[in-house]
């Protein structure tokens, strides 16, 4: 079982990110579940959604406490909210952010960056102010963990992605490409 | 066709599979994106269903009371307080024999306002007359919706059914669904056609007449039988789905209990938390076995005392509680008892209300309870699970 946790704030697409990589990792053959940390869903306010993906059907119905990998849409997020908590020992920490993996202090996680931002803006997703950095991510989330192939985000992205699919298929691939990996 | 879809739309794919002629629904968290989904059917034209918007939960089962009279399938969905509002029309359509099929996200009741799950929206409506189903998974809230259909339409039967899936945990939480085909689904509900009462210019009757002290009894006694029959109906339907989808339903479903010191009694989306963390005690060499309740009306009695007549404690957790008494499954199961000459002793465990995570941890508290009792030590009957009762306690006490 591999459980990830994404951090976002209302309207920036946390719950979507959650459920297009279910639906890529259920393409690619996983079993799958997603669901939003319930009925918190409040423009700019701190949201959590979750994913789990196994080889074997999924049972289990509580609420994820230890994730393996967490994903984080806003840095802005980390000043309020603790990203790493229960985070497993050896975890990933994905972040939306233009500075580097080494400026970041998680001693004993495993840390990659991605302007997504910048990516999201590039691609026309949402306004400079309020970017759509929900897609751009995903790639991200392909190159840092590895567990779902970035083919199979594309294409779920393209699929799911309500409005400009082309732009948001785009933006997860260049998110791939520009993820720097902090180990 | 495999799909990773919500709970809802899973109920509102199975809703427009079975081809209703009309669905009138009022919108409530967090049911909302059922009627959400069926109006998108109707308007793309994949769904050639009446659906009306109406303004309350009392007019949407107002509506689907009256357009089964006239002999058309009716669906409609809501939760909590929308059903609580319901209330008093339910009996309508269960009185009427109507074969209505309701949907619920499960949703606790105010005050405080809570739109999260437990089952005290459903089980307070125990004795309106409806079926009662409880899904454990979205693939089980397709078939239950598609099953629910077919006992409620047997001539045997002619009842309404509603069909719980837990708030949030089922209703907002995406997983691969099995859809059928629409041809396989025709082939197993066929199409409605009632014989039973329904209004028709060419035949006038009445319905929902008066029903004096010489004649109210009988109906309520067929009310009950249609209730008794149902369960074997129930059973001819769970094969024959079984036999065209694959998948295989029973009222109860056991894990373990053969030779299980303690039986855990589960509804719903807590029972695949259940199996998880029970096979982890069975690995720690602790004997604790689980019965899921998919059919909790009719109350499958039988059933029941079979599956926990060798155990030596029942430990019933109920996501509902009747206040000055215990939790309504607990309450049933020690009445099925009651007779038997050996039988295991019961404990209730109120859990999981208003959301309140229901974790694997949890589990494994009620379990540990079950096996000190089985090992003779005193348990309390009835036990809150994971609440701060300090806390309460001392200002239940300042208000005194």
């Amino acid at each position: 079982m591999y459980e990830v946790r994404f951090h976002g704030r209302g309207g920036q697409g946390a719950v979507t990110a959650a459920n297009i990589l279910a639906v890529a990792a259920f393409n690619q053959g996983y079993h799958v579940q997603a669901f939003p940390n319930f009925g918190v869903e409040r423009r700019g306010a701190p949201v959590e959604a979750y994913v789990r993906m196994d080889s074997a059907p999924i049972e289990i119905r509580e609420q994820v406490y230890t994730p393996d990998a967490v994903v984080v849409l806003d840095p802005s997020l980390m000043e309020v909210v603790d990203v790493a908590r229960g985070l497993k020992e050896g975890g990933v920490i994905i972040i939306n952010s233009a500075k580097k993996p080494e400026e970041f202090n998680f001693p004993g996680y495993k840390v990659a960056t991605v302007d997504a931002t910048e990516i999201a803006v590039r691609n026309r997703l949402g306004s400079r102010e309020a970017p759509i950095v929900n897609t751009a991510i995903l790639g991200a989330y392909a190159r840092a963990v590895g567990n779902v192939d970035i083919e199979y985000v594309v294409t779920a992205v393209r699929n799911e992605a309500p409005v400009k699919k082309e732009e948001n298929a785009k933006a997860a691939r260049e998110a791939y490409e520009a993820t720097v990996l902090g180990w | 066709m495999k799909k990773v879809l919500k709970g809802n739309e899973a109920l509102a794919y199975a809703a427009k599979l079975a081809r209703p002629g009309v669905v009138a629904a009022y919108p409530i968290t967090p049911s909302t994106t059922f009627p959400e989904k069926i109006s998108e059917f109707v308007a793309n034209g994949e769904l050639d269903a009446e659906f009306i918007p109406v303004e309350s939960e009392h007019s949407a089962m107002s509506a689907c009371i009256g357009a089964a009279a006239t002999g058309v399938r009716t669906v409609t969905a809501t939760a909590s307080q929308g059903l609580a509002l319901m209330h008093e029309v339910l009996f309508i359509a269960s009185g009427m024999r109507l074969p209505i099929v309701l949907a619920i996200g499960n949703r606790a009741l105010s005050a405080p306002i809570n739109i999260w799950c437990d089952h005290q929206d459903t089980i307070s409506q125990r004795d309106t007359g409806w079926l009662q189903f409880y899904a454990e998974s979205n693939q089980e809230a397709l078939d239950l919706m598609l099953i629910a259909f077919k006992v409620a339409e047997d001539k045997r039967v002619l009842l309404p059914a509603m069909v719980g899936i837990d708030a949030f945990v089922l209703t907002h939480t995406m997983e691969p669904v099995d859809v059928p085909e629409q041809g396989e689904v025709d082939d197993f509900l066929g199409e409605y056609r009632p014989e039973h009462a329904y209004l028709d210019p060419e035949r006038p009757i009445t319905q929902g007449s008066f029903g004096y002290p010489e004649h109210y009894m009988e109906f309520k006694y067929g009310q009950w039988l249609a209730m008794e029959k149902a369960k074997r109906v129930i059973d001819e339907v769970f094969e024959e789905f079984a036999r065209r989808f694959g998948r295989k339903y029973s009222k109860i479903s056991t894990f373990g209990v053969e030779d299980a010191d303690v039986v855990l009694i589960t509804m719903g989306s807590m029972s695949g938390t259940a199996k998880e963390a029970i096979r982890k005690m069975r690995e720690d060499g602790l004997k604790v076995g689980l019965i899921k309740l998919t059919v909790y009306r009719p109350f499958p009695k039988e059933e029941m005392v079979e599956a926990v007549k060798n155990a030596k404690v029942v430990c019933v957790l109920d996501r509902n509680v009747s206040f000055g008494f215990g939790g309504a499954v607990y309450g049933e199961l020690a009445a099925v008892l009651n007779n038997l000459p050996e039988r295991p002793k019961v404990y209730d465990f109120i859990i999981g209300l208003g959301g309140r995570d229901v974790t694997r941890d949890d589990i494994r508290t009620v379990a540990e309870m079950g096996l000190k009792a089985a090992n003779g030590e005193s348990i309390p009957e009835i036990n809150w699970v994971n609440v701060d009762k300090e806390a309460v306690e001392k200002s239940e006490g300042v208000m005194r």
